[in-house]
């Protein structure tokens, strides 16, 4: 008969703290492997340093390749949309703040709801742009297995409930909340076993690319 | 003197030389506090001057008479004189002046003279772990709830503890404490939740049932919409400040003392439904957030364990600290062994690896 | 008793601020409309102010913007009652109070001439009774 807030408290409580484990411990392990196991020795001799350009590249792959916005531009754009909107949304609500501020003991400054709020539907048309792009594309098509869905899917969620949940539009509130926090929970526990893990590693990949070019001494 | 068993409520104004005018005024205040729209005022006037008066059993469980003292101070235009007088309340242990056996005899007459007619009212939740955790007159709560509501029209289980188990049943539950819901499954039972609930939604309720003999309209936990189908939030004065994002941090910063909203001081506005913005407490006087204080949410299951009463409604309810510090240690433990085993296997690599010479490529071509 | 009223208490000084919450201005809006609808069609209309979530300072924002009109009106019948016209003919503020001082009732009509300050036809019955009864013993010889 309470259903609803069970479901919530259920979410809130149990659910949360096992997925936040999942997820820590996960993702621990997996940069560990990664880290740890680093690259094949380079026996050439260097034509040039690695560091600088490393960090170059982390930093310039945030740009979009020229070439591959004239082939792909709805890749690109709906690729930037939901990031953008995505980042915004997890980072700058403030009942997520608060949240953050909870666990790491410190907090920033967030933005008013109705920015937020843009910014989520921004990032809930890009993906469905980008869904849209890869079922439509050939290439993107042909491209796409079913982790790439799992994963989009994944990341549709949250925003969907979320969204759902500020502007109440399910009824009870502790149910569309419930739903929210369970949705980011599956994320959470799914998160190191799948792409979404690029994430993190996508610094590690730049810095890889960039500190080998950077030692051959050409550009990345 | 009119007898009030018989007769109805606008004979009995009428007699005792209330005006229309009077009778008319009653009526509004009685649809304003069911919350019902002014259009409603002639039907309740039709309905009131024909209603006849119920014979009300209150039965208090485990609870703290917060509910019965919410009831008492309730500023209804009808406490003192009407609805009060005009329901006939035959059993209530903590009001009645009768005692002991003469207070069960009471309780028995009115289930007799009323059967399958009067409305059990119910605040405290019912222990089923030990019938002995609680009793009145010898009888453990079940027996007694059991027994009164099997011939009641409707039961209106008062208050959170009655209504979701309250604080009786929050965790570890030492009374394996349950509602009025888990054991009445076969009769209406209307859900006033609130710790304790608003005084003018009892009476509003006891005033619907009066008035047009039948349930409110109620919603998924059992209460009735008039009152509880709106969120705290949903009519918060304050909500203009949700919106734009304006947060007190502290109960005494600059945005405290303009009124910004509470929800980062632990409010849990949005997940409650109760009609405090509207109905407010102490006499209209004020209600939590205009004064400053958060809601707790106290008119929704569970409340109790729904996590810190100061804490922000997006935080989880667990230790989340403990659970990153402990995975992150976990994790740091587990991911040292993992690369633990990389290294050996590089190290292994390494050490097959080998100088090729040119001559040695020949040798294997 | 002495010693206490000598005894300095400090008493902080606080002053409830009271802000514009906004909850007026769509209140004055629906009068306006309702206005409209009494002119045109005749259409009476009550706003229940209790079901209004208003804030600290909105009612009072409220009632000083609506004014004072023409008419005043005081009920006596199970508690006090103030019926008054406010600045804008046609709509009238209503309170009711009950025997103990409570306020009951609180609501903006929208009306030419709200129906309670009316005889009710229930209370013209009975006065007629009433009526005839005293002429009737003044016809008997008791004084009027
Ligand atoms: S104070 Fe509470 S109920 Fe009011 S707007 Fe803020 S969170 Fe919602
Ligand atoms: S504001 Fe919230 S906690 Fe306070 S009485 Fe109302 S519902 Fe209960």
């Amino acid at each position: 008969m309470n259903e609803s807030m069970d479901f919530l408290l259920w979410t809130r409580g149990t659910a949360f703290d096992v997925s936040v484990a999942i997820f820590i411990v996960g993702m621990l392990i997996r940069l560990f492997e990664i880290v740890s196991l680093g690259r094949g020795r380079d026996l050439a001799a260097p034509r040039g340093t690695e560091f600088l350009p490393g960090i170059r590249t982390i930093l310039s792959r945030t740009l979009p390749y020229g070439g591959t916005f004239k082939r792909q531009p709805l890749t690109v754009i709906a690729g930037y949309l939901f990031h953008i909107g995505l980042l915004v949304s997890l980072l700058l609500f403030i009942p997520h703040i608060e949240l953050f501020r909870e666990t790491f003991g410190f907090g920033w400054p967030g933005l008013p709801n109705p920015i937020v709020d843009a910014a989520a539907v921004l990032g809930i048309t890009g993906l469905l742009a980008a869904l849209w792009n890869r079922l439509t594309n050939p290439v993107m098509k042909m491209l796409s297995d079913s982790e790439d869905y799992l994963v989009w899917i994944l990341t549709f969620l949250p925003l969907l409930t979320g969204y759902l949940a500020y502007h109440r539009m399910i009824n009870p509130y502790p149910l569309a909340m419930g739903l929210h926090i369970l949705s980011i929970e599956l994320l959470l526990v799914l998160f190191p076993f799948t792409k979404l893990m690029h994430t993190f590693t996508l610094f590690l990949a730049r810095w890889y690319n960039g500190a080998m070019s950077g030692r051959r001494g050409v550009e990345s | 003197m009119v007898d009030t068993k018989t007769k109805t409520l606008g004979e009995i104004l009428r007699h005792s030389g209330v005006s229309r005018r009077g009778f008319l005024k009653f009526c509004t205040a009685t649809a304003s506090m069911m919350a019902l729209p002014p259009g409603m005022v002639p039907a309740i006037a039709a309905a009131l001057d024909k209603a006849r008066r119920p014979s009300v059993i209150w039965l208090s469980f485990q609870e703290c008479t917060g509910c019965t003292e919410s009831l008492t101070r309730s500023h209804s235009p009808s406490l003192e004189n009407l609805i009060f007088d005009h329901i006939s309340l035959d059993y209530h242990h903590t009001l009645q002046v009768a005692s002991g056996d003469a207070a069960e005899a009471a309780r028995e007459e009115a289930m007799h003279a009323n059967a399958g007619s009067y409305l059990v009212v119910v605040d405290g939740s019912i222990p089923l772990g030990n019938p002995g955790y609680s009793t009145t007159a010898g009888f453990s709560n079940l027996q007694i709830l059991e027994e009164t509501a099997a011939g009641a029209a409707a039961v209106i289980a008062v208050g959170t503890c009655a209504a979701f188990g309250g604080l009786p049943k929050a965790d570890p539950n030492p009374t394996g404490a349950v509602s009025v819901r888990d054991i009445v499954t076969d009769k209406p039972v209307i859900n006033v939740s609130g710790c304790p609930p608003i005084p003018v939604v009892i009476t509003g309720v006891l005033a619907h049932y009066l008035t047009f003999g039948t349930l409110p309209e109620l919603d998924q936990y059992g209460r009735p919409k008039a009152f509880y189908g709106t969120s705290i939030h949903d009519r918060c004065y304050r909500r203009p400040f949700y919106d734009k994002g304006l947060f007190a941090s502290t109960f005494d910063d600059e945005g405290a003392r303009s009124g910004w909203c509470l929800y980062k001081l632990g409010c849990k506005g949005p997940m409650t439904y109760n009609a405090c913005a509207t109905a407010k407490w102490n006499e209209g006087t004020s209600w939590p957030v205009e004064s400053g204080h958060g809601c707790l949410g106290c008119s929704q299951p569970d409340f109790w364990d729904a996590g810190g009463f100061y804490n922000a409604l997006s935080i989880p309810v667990g230790e989340l600290s403990r659970t990153v510090s402990y995975a992150t240690a976990a994790g740091l433990g587990l991911g040292a062994v993992a690369a633990g085993i990389n290294h050996r296997s590089k190290v292994e690599a390494n050490r097959r690896h080998g100088e090729v010479t040119v001559d040695d490529l020949e040798k294997t071509s | 008793m002495n010693a206490l009223n000598t005894t300095p208490v400090p008493i902080e000084k606080f002053t409830a601020v009271e802000h514009r919450f906004g909850n007026t201005l769509p209140l004055l809006h629906e009068i306006s409309h309702a206005l409209h609808r009494l002119q045109v069609e005749g259409t009476v209309t009550t706003l229940d102010l209790n079901a209004v979530p208003f804030g600290p300072g909105d009612e009072r924002q409220l009632v000083d913007f609506l004014g004072r009109g023409e008419v005043s009106a005081k009920l006596e019948a199970m508690g006090d009652s103030h019926i008054r016209e406010s600045r804008y003919s046609g709509v009238w503020i209503v309170e009711h109070w009950n025997t103990s001082g409570e306020r009951v009732a609180f609501q903006i009509e929208i009306t030419k001439l709200p129906a309670l300050l009316e005889a009710q036809q229930e209370d013209i019955a009975e006065s007629l009774l009433m009526l005839q009864a005293a002429l009737e013993n003044a016809r008997n010889g008791a004084s009027v």
